[in-house]
């Protein structure tokens, strides 16, 4: 989503200044909503993680079936994320550089897959590949196992993560205008070295900003890989997959202590976030369009 | 056609670059995206009118989409009153803690669905940090009950409100508050009759985006829900139940639904977008 820019507040004049009370009260609430509902379930994760000591805690990572999910949640992302990078790098470079007709059905068409349910995003793949879909008899022809197997897995959460670097990259090569790419071309540049050189050093923390929101997502994606994976242990548990398998099994312990895995993740993604929100803040993005008198 | 437009036009002759990077989106979202949603919608159309209309008319079927868009509804009703506050709060208030304050937003968005599912179920099941006391003083439950469903999908759709109120705030001109506590009016008039009609726009477009997200939730909700049929079975997990059953058609047709209500839910949500453009440019 847009990233959020908190800058310093700028002094009020005394009349538009909200009262004293009012001012506690709301600060109250909100902190209070942000306590109940973020603070306290991830404190809550390490604390049930840690509930029977830390030798119990790490002694939940020996187990093989969880190294395996972690190894399978590693080559997910390992493959997703490239194939998105290097999607949103041609998608921001047609939208933002070029007109032509169609082009914001396009771009609400990246965006499509952040509306989708997650349950959906996955049933689609098993009516295109499943042994009952489309392409099912073909496949078993072929011996080529897709769903239930890592192929759909990766597939589902391709299909999840492919608007982050694109959505992020699009606004900001639009702000930076062309001139510079222009001014390389005529110097001679070709287009790729345009690319390297002039327009990708320009994007390059929104680019990053993209890549680890795509990451965390892929790593951490529930719903599209639990319907295409078939839960089967050691062999297609991605650590989202395996948390669930290990709470059902009323296995808490070793439960959260996955699950403390793809939270520190998380905290460690907003905190990679926060900075690359700083770096952008730091360098402003100039001038949108050179003006036509 | 705009300046920028032509402008635009015009750079196709001098970048390079446009038939290949264009051709590449297409050919990705192609196959990635849109041949396997357009599939779908093929299968469903398989089915034969009577043949969806079974499926959806189904007393389970209509149980859980009711359960579903309601209390999609009161949560994402929820998340627009408090990110409002959240949001007014991080951009007109200094405080300690405000910058910390303002990351923790964005961690519903960071936070894997089954690890919020996990940990929202342990805090409010009966022997849970808040699930006791609450059952204590008010004699109900919340984990199992649609009342959990409620807490998780609050969560999901926290930071949507917060993420679109925020910038708006951040460019109102103080001015027109100043000019109108000047021609006398109290500070609660001005927040009233200045800044909410100017905030408006984005509160809905937060509300639509928390709407939509949650309308299709599944991670955070399963193990809170308890997923009993016609009581806490939401849509997503029916989709789930029926294709673990072999049920097809059933699955596809609810799949089908939910894909032109989320389509539905993209158009009005770029919609409120312009609007909410629109009004930011204009004042």
């Amino acid at each position: 989503m847009s990233s959020a820019v908190i800058s310093p507040i700028p002094k009020a004049h005394p009349t538009v200044r909200d009262p004293w009370l009012f001012r506690i009260g709301l600060i109250t609430v909100a902190s209070a909503f942000l306590l109940l509902f973020v603070v306290i379930p991830v404190w809550t994760v390490f604390r049930e993680a840690l509930a029977k000591g830390v030798g119990t805690y790490f002694a939940a990572f020996q187990d093989s079936a969880g190294r395996s999910a972690i190894g399978l949640t590693l080559l997910v992302a390992a493959i997703a994320v490239p194939c998105n990078l290097i999607f949103g790098l041609y998608a921001s470079w047609a939208i933002a550089k070029f007109q032509f007709p169609g082009k914001s059905l396009l771009v609400t068409f990246i965006d499509l897959p952040f509306a989708v349910s997650p349950v959906v995003s996955g049933l689609i793949y098993v009516l295109l590949f499943g042994s009952r879909g489309w392409f099912g008899p073909l496949l078993s022809s072929w011996n080529v196992q897709i769903i239930f197997a890592v192929p759909g897995i990766v597939l589902a959460t391709i299909f999840v993560t492919c608007p982050f670097v694109a959505r992020e990259l699009i606004p900001i090569m639009q702000a930076q205008g062309s001139e510079e790419e222009q001014a390389a071309l005529s110097l001679g540049a070709s287009g790729w070295q345009t690319f390297w050189r002039v327009t990708l050093p320009k994007a390059k923390w929104g680019l990053l900003y993209g890549v680890i929101l795509c990451n965390a997502r892929s790593m951490g994606e529930f719903g599209a890989v639990s319907v295409v994976s078939g839960h089967i242990r050691g062999l297609t548990n991605t650590i989202p997959l395996h948390v669930e398998i290990l709470y059902n099994e009323y296995n808490f312990v070793a439960a959260f202590a996955m699950a403390s895995l793809l939270t520190l993740l998380a905290l460690l993604t907003l905190v990679i976030k926060s900075f690359l929100e700083w770096r952008m803040r730091a360098a402003p993005i100039t001038a949108e369009l050179p003006s036509f008198g | 056609m705009s300046w920028r437009a032509l402008h635009l036009w015009y750079q196709r002759k001098v970048l390079p670059g446009f038939g290949l990077t264009l051709g590449i989106t297409v050919a990705y979202l192609g196959l990635v995206v849109l041949i396997p949603l357009s599939a779908t919608f093929l299968r469903a159309s398989g089915l034969g009118w009577d043949g969806i209309v079974r499926a959806l008319t189904s007393p389970r079927v209509v149980a859980s989409f009711e359960l579903s868009f309601s209390i999609s509804l009161y949560a994402a009703l929820i998340n627009a009153f408090l990110g409002t506050i959240v949001g007014w709060v991080l951009i007109r208030y200094d405080f300690p803690g405000r910058r910390i304050v303002d990351a923790i937003v964005d961690l519903p968005f960071a936070l894997p669905t089954a690890v919020a599912g996990i940990a929202l179920t342990a805090i409010y099941s009966a022997n849970g940090l808040i699930g006791q006391p609450f059952a204590t003083l008010t004699g109900l439950k919340v984990a199992y009950t649609p009342l959990g469903i409620l807490i998780a999908l609050i969560f999901v759709g926290l930071p949507f409100v917060v993420r679109t109120v925020q910038p708006v705030l951040e460019d109102l001109e103080v001015e027109y508050e100043e000019a109108a506590a000047s021609l006398g009016a109290s500070r609660w008039q001005t927040i009233r009759r200045v800044v909410f009609p100017q905030i408006v726009p984005a509160i809905l477009t937060g509300f639509a985006l928390a709407f939509a997200r949650a309308v299709g939730e599944y991670g955070s909700v399963v193990f809170i829900s308890g997923n009993m049929p016609m009581k806490t079975e939401i849509v997503p997990l029916l989709i789930i139940t029926k294709l673990e059953q072999y049920d097809y058609a059933g699955a596809t047709a609810i799949a089908a639904l939910m894909l032109v209500i989320s389509f539905v839910l993209l158009f009005g949500i770029n919609a409120l977008q312009r609007w909410s453009h629109h009004v930011r440019v204009a004042t």
